[in-house]
């Protein structure tokens, strides 16, 4: 279908696309990628009266280091995440997961920030950014804020980014040295997870020493499983990790649609996280 | 309206435009560039996949105004001097279509595939064919083409 009918700006810099915002209104959509965006514009379930596209500032693309931390601007395309050494070698989760996204054409024009700030529970890379405690940085007029991953995700599509918000850049504590896996079900190559699950393991002599778990579609926001986490602590060996797993779903409210019941979803989060956590912590 | 300059298999078109026309329909109702379909409402199908400024895009998922001052090749601009791409070849010869509805996205996302990796493996071409669908072909001559195209024997 043909979208709805509506103005068109492209700013030159944040401070500019913060003001067209901040002017505009409520009836302003951001315009990054593009590709939830313009399938929402063609089926007529948006109809923003202004669409701001960032596409053009340079500023919000690439990707820096800076002591421990990864900094990735919000317009860089899950494609230049994927391929980016740094990304790889310092958070190989975030890169692992961002190629099971889509297919390579929406890679190429999908971005980071647009996939963190359209929020969809069935996204990858929001239980990804949680499992690696990042902080999430937005620009409004009245200058910069940092907002904690777990802030971040405040219900289903919704963030805590404000209507004259861009969120700019996300920063993501390294995680050298720790072992890694995102184990995602989903029915056909291009889907969207059923569930997903991302999990970061750090070994000690042997056993897990700490262990993070972020749930993909598990509620209206990405999740982590608190008590596996804990109950991972000290695990050496396959069958604690299977006991640890039997908890994933504790605390979660998994959605019901025609792919899958709350049930099969919360057996499912049992199940990928034990492979997830088995594959992350070299125990396969 | 907004006015574009954009640059469509070696031409360069001035246009002004609604920021809401899709690039596909720029290329097909505005400059009669009808080789790139239409397939689906969700971008799932893959149809409409061009090249923009050197990376595969699908072009019912990016504005005209988007493409403003960049490069857009699509599967008309693929042959050179009346000689077919060698992708367009191996198609033909190893009967890699049968209604040919998907056969220009998918040429285009196997052309970004080779130009990555030239020597992929059958896993690799089904990889990047993700976001291609084929409702005729079961996809295995659409694999065994662009192995060909690569230059690569085809056994099987
Ligand atoms: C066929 C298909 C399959 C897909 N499969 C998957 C999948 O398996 N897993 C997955 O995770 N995703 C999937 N996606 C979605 C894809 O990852 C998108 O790239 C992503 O959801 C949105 O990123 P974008 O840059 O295109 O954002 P856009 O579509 O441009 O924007 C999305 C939303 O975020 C807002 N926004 C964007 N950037 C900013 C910013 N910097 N500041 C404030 N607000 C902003 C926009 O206003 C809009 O509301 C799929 C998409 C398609 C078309
Ligand atoms: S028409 Fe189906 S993906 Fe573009
Ligand atoms: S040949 Fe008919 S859809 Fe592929």
């Amino acid at each position: 279908m043909i979208p709805p009918a509506f103005e068109y700006a492209r700013p030159a810099s944040v401070e500019e696309a913060v003001r067209t915002l901040a002017d505009a209104g409520e009836d302003a959509k951001v315009l990054a990628g593009g590709q939830s965006l313009l399938p929402l514009l063609r089926l007529r379930l948006a109809f923003p009266e202004l669409v701001v596209d960032i596409g053009r500032i340079p500023e919000l693309r690439g990707i820096r280091e800076d002591e421990g931390t990864l900094i990735i601007g919000a317009m860089t395309s899950h494609h230049d995440v994927i391929r980016d050494p740094r990304v790889r070698r310092h958070a190989g989760l975030l890169a692992a997961a961002t190629a099971t996204v889509a297919d390579p054409a929406v890679r190429h024009r999908g971005t980071l920030g647009g996939s963190l700030a359209h929020a969809d529970p069935a996204g990858d890379l929001p239980a990804v950014i949680l499992a690696l405690d990042a902080t999430l940085i937005a620009e409004g007029p009245a200058g910069r804020r940092a907002i904690p991953a777990r802030e971040f995700f405040v219900d289903y599509l919704q963030t805590a980014l404000h209507p004259d918000e861009l969120l700019v850049e996300v920063e993501i504590p390294t995680v050298d040295g720790w072992g890694f896996h995102y184990e995602k079900f989903h029915r056909v190559a291009q889907a969207w997870a059923v569930v997903g699950v991302a999990a970061l393991v750090r070994r000690d002599n042997g056993h897990i020493a700490e262990a993070r778990i972020g749930l993909t579609n598990m509620g209206s926001t990405p999740l982590r499983a608190a008590a596996t986490e804990e109950a991972l602590v000290g695990a050496a060996a396959p069958g604690a990790v299977q006991r640890a797993a039997e908890v994933a779903a504790d605390g979660t409210h998994p959605s019901s649609d025609p792919s899958a019941s709350p049930a099969y979803r919360a057996h499912l989060a049992q199940v990928l996280t034990k492979r997830a956590v088995l594959t992350a912590g070299g125990m396969g | 309206m907004t006015r574009i300059s954009v640059k469509v298999d070696g031409t360069t078109y001035e246009d002004e435009v609604e920021p809401r026309l899709l690039l596909v329909h720029y290329l097909r109702d505005r400059l009669g560039l009808t080789g790139t379909p239409v397939g689906c409402d969700t971008s799932n199908c893959g149809a409409c996949t061009v090249d923009l400024d050197g990376e595969s895009v699908k072009s019912c998922s990016v504005l005209a105004v988007q493409a403003d001052g960049s490069e857009v090749t699509t599967v008309q601009g693929l042959a050179r001097d009346g000689e077919w791409h060698p992708l367009q070849s191996a198609f033909h010869e190893r009967h890699a279509l049968q209604c040919g509805y998907c056969t220009p996205g998918m040429i285009m996302a196997a052309r970004d595939l080779l130009r990555e990796n030239p020597d992929p493996t059958a896993d690799d071409v089904r990889q990047a064919l993700e976001g291609n669908l084929c409702r005729c072909t079961g996809y295995q001559n659409i694999v065994r083409a662009v192995l060909a195209a690569s230059g690569q024997e085809v056994t099987t």
